[in-house]
């Protein structure tokens, strides 16, 4: 059980080639992000980020070990090298960035601190919830975020917190509070076990920006630069039409940049140190990534999270990817 | 002179009013005798039925049973369709599905290595116990890793469910008792630096929690590793367990050695035994028999505490139902996964307590106070 491998080698991308897998850190349950499926396969978008890594790199969605990880081991096993990319809804931000020895790679979902309200409050803004009692989960920087805001926004509450998702969701439920808050992506799949998933809403204010991202060790550009621009291949695929299903079509477009991004033309894989058709093989198997949105926590999942913030840039929504040329 | 040489025969007996014979008997002297008693035995009544029946109903009456998703469930009670659907996720974890043959192997194994413990007159029970200590971990841990004997390879990160539970319980207490017992004779050893090893690893070991010295097998020890060396997260949490569990086993243990007299020891002596056969075959199988609901008790302790590994990322049988509670397409389940695991606990332990009362009873050689 115990296995020689490269710590932290400085080539990450011959060293997943050569041992033909990629070892990704998730989370252990989060819905829509990387959960177990009823199939006991893992699932979500963190989950799907990963297997169109392994498809860019090795041409195979399957060929992906995941490791379930905790939040307080995730940046030590980046570390020491037990996985190659961190996909766990981790949260970009300056300290992490610069003192952990880690490079993020880019967002893959914008998410941010929200409020759930029950509609018989008939509240339609955060502004309004003066005096209200909030439910929240103890020990995480929601109860600092939530004194911040409150501080700027001059309300005053009171907050209850319970030990697990489980209790807080119960203590909405049984009126013990007014308000639910925790990250917008965690208050749509808290609706979905509510036995009246109709009689809450959530306020359409964020009190604190929560950008997720894929997350890598620093000191590999080259890795650096395959993961940051697979990201933006499934992002420039929605962009450019580009779907899991009229892919082979989109083979013998006319548009030059689709050429470029499905490596008909060209050498982009090459520069990655890739196969020319890296971003085919992911967008085939995966889908682009308003595919991979909508299939785990949009439209056609239970969470019905709707894209917001997560839209294309030219849709009202910040998703940008720098262009493929 | 008996009564019957005498020609005088004394009436039978009368049979004892049926009042206080039988059941009825039973509850006028235990339920009703007093006044008092009466008050506390309606109350009691009232209570049990107004917590017991609607759990009942919960449990039983109004749940549903069969089904595919969440739509089966509209009865109100509890939705067993749930765990009926992520059974599989709960006892195997990952472990792909065409593999699943090498886990019921070691499950049936592991019953037809347990079940003639439990009966008195089988045969040959030694040597059975003696494969159940040597070669069924080996038996397990080819069958379960796989990659020799052309068993495909599966990873320690797909094991999880019950089947990881009952991995680390296992490998817990089959390492634990021995170094544990070991650690027990040399902490009363006449010679200083072994005590001095002994002491020193017992308490520090119990010194710290469990908790803290899986945090330190996760997190810290892959940093404190030299390049290259990458231990498996699984076997850093056995050892750690194991370090855990024998300093408890030992001092376990050495109260048992304390316990026996004197005698005992001068008598292997003046049979000419050395240390290790008057401690293996004279003051040990003594000892042990003494502490047997200790064993047991530590035994029970460990099975239950092998859930902690799930703040470390192993999916066990709690972490796995967690996990499968969040799934979005079930309303609130929460209670019913919940309520599975501990009845999956609840039997394990029973049965180690159960299993622990017959081998004193038949290891009893007269010794204890009654």
């Amino acid at each position: 059980m115990i296995s020689a491998r490269a710590r932290a080698s400085s080539d990450t991308l011959a060293l997943i080639k050569s041992k033909g897998f990629l070892s990704c850190g998730v989370n252990t349950g989060l819905p829509g992000f990387s959960a177990p499926d009823t199939n006991n396969n893992w699932t979500g978008m963190d989950v799907d980020f990963c297997r169109a890594l392994a498809a860019a790199v090795l041409g195979d969605t399957t060929r992906v070990k995941y490791k379930p990880l905790t939040a307080k081991e995730r940046f030590t096993a980046l570390q020491s090298g037990e996985i190659d990319i961190l996909s766990r809804n981790t949260t970009w931000t300056q300290i992490r960035d610069t003192s952990l020895g880690l490079n993020f790679a880019g967002v893959n979902y914008y998410d941010g601190q929200g409020f759930m309200v029950k509609k018989s409050l008939r509240v339609k803004s955060a502004k309004e919830l003066d005096g209200a009692v909030f439910c929240m989960q103890a020990g995480t920087t929601t109860e600092l975020n939530l004194a911040d805001y409150a501080r700027l926004n001059k309300f005053t509450y009171k907050s209850i917190t319970f030990e697990t998702n489980e209790q807080v969701r119960e203590g909405f439920e049984t009126g013990r509070c007014d308000v639910l808050t925790t990250d917008q992506s965690g208050l749509y799949s808290h609706i979905t076990k509510l036995s009246d998933p109709d009689s809450a809403m959530v306020l359409p204010e964020m009190m604190s920006k929560e950008p997720l991202g894929p997350v890598v060790r620093q000191g590999d550009d080259a890795w650096f630069n395959v993961v940051r621009w697979t990201l933006h291949a499934l992002i420039n695929a929605e962009e450019l039409g580009v779907t899991s299903e009229n892919i082979e079509q989109m083979k013998s477009s006319s548009n030059p940049a689709i050429s470029r991004l499905l490596g008909t033309t060209g050498d982009m894989g090459a520069k990655l140190g890739l196969d020319n058709s890296w971003a085919f093989h992911a967008i085939k198997q995966v889908g682009n990534y308003g595919e991979i949105f909508e299939r785990n926590v949009g439209r056609l999942s239970p969470l019905k999270i709707r894209r917001g913030l997560n839209a294309l840039w030219n849709r009202g929504g910040i998703m940008f990817a720098p262009p493929i040329r | 002179m008996s009564a019957t040489e005498n020609g005088w025969q004394p009436a039978p007996d009368l049979p004892p009013p049926s009042s206080s014979v039988g059941i009825i008997g039973w509850i006028r002297q235990n339920l009703f005798s007093s006044p008092l008693n009466i008050f506390l035995t309606v109350v009691g009544l009232y209570i049990i039925y107004k917590a017991g029946v609607p759990i009942l109903d919960w449990v039983f009456w109004s749940a549903d049973f069969s089904g595919e998703d969440q739509s089966a469930c509209t009865s109100g009670g509890a939705c067993w369709v749930f765990v009926g659907q992520r059974l599989s996720f709960f006892i195997y974890g990952f472990y792909p599905e065409s593999e699943y043959w090498r886990i019921n192997v070691l499950f049936v194994l592991l019953a037809v290595l347990i079940i003639p413990q439990m009966i008195p007159a089988f045969p040959h029970k030694k040597w059975l116990g003696w494969f159940f200590l040597v070669g069924f971990p080996i038996v397990s841990y080819v069958l379960l890793l796989g990659g020799s004997f052309s068993l495909p390879h599966v990873e320690t990160e797909k094991w999880g469910g019950l089947m990881l539970t009952l991995v680390i319980s296992f490998v817990g207490i089959v390492f634990a008792l021995p170094l544990g017992t070991l650690l027990a004779l040399g902490r009363r050893s006449d010679m200083p630096v072994i005590r001095a090893i002994c002491v020193g690893f017992i308490e520090l070991w119990r010194g710290v929690p469990l908790i803290s010295v899986l945090f330190m097998a996760s997190v810290m020890l892959p940093l404190f590793l030299s390049e290259g060396a990458h231990f498996n997260k699984l076997l850093r949490a056995l050892i750690g367990i194991v370090m855990f569990q024998s300093a408890y086993m030992a001092e376990v243990v050495r109260g048992g050695l304390q316990a026996i007299p004197k005698g005992q020891y001068e008598a292997a002596a003046a049979l000419g035994l050395g240390y290790w056969r008057s401690m293996g075959l004279v003051i040990l199988p003594q000892a042990l028999k003494l502490v047997i609901p200790g064993i047991v008790n530590t035994f029970i302790a460990l099975f239950k505490d092998t859930t902690l590994v799930l703040i470390i990322g192993l999916l066990d049988i709690l972490a796995s139902v967690q996990a499968a509670i969040t799934d979005p397409a079930w309303s609130a389940v929460a209670a019913e996964g919940y309520v599975f695991t501990a009845v999956a606990f609840w039997i394990f332990c029973f049965g180690m307590s159960r299993y622990s009362q017959g081998l004193e009873r038949r290891l009893d050689t007269g010794h204890k106070k009654r």
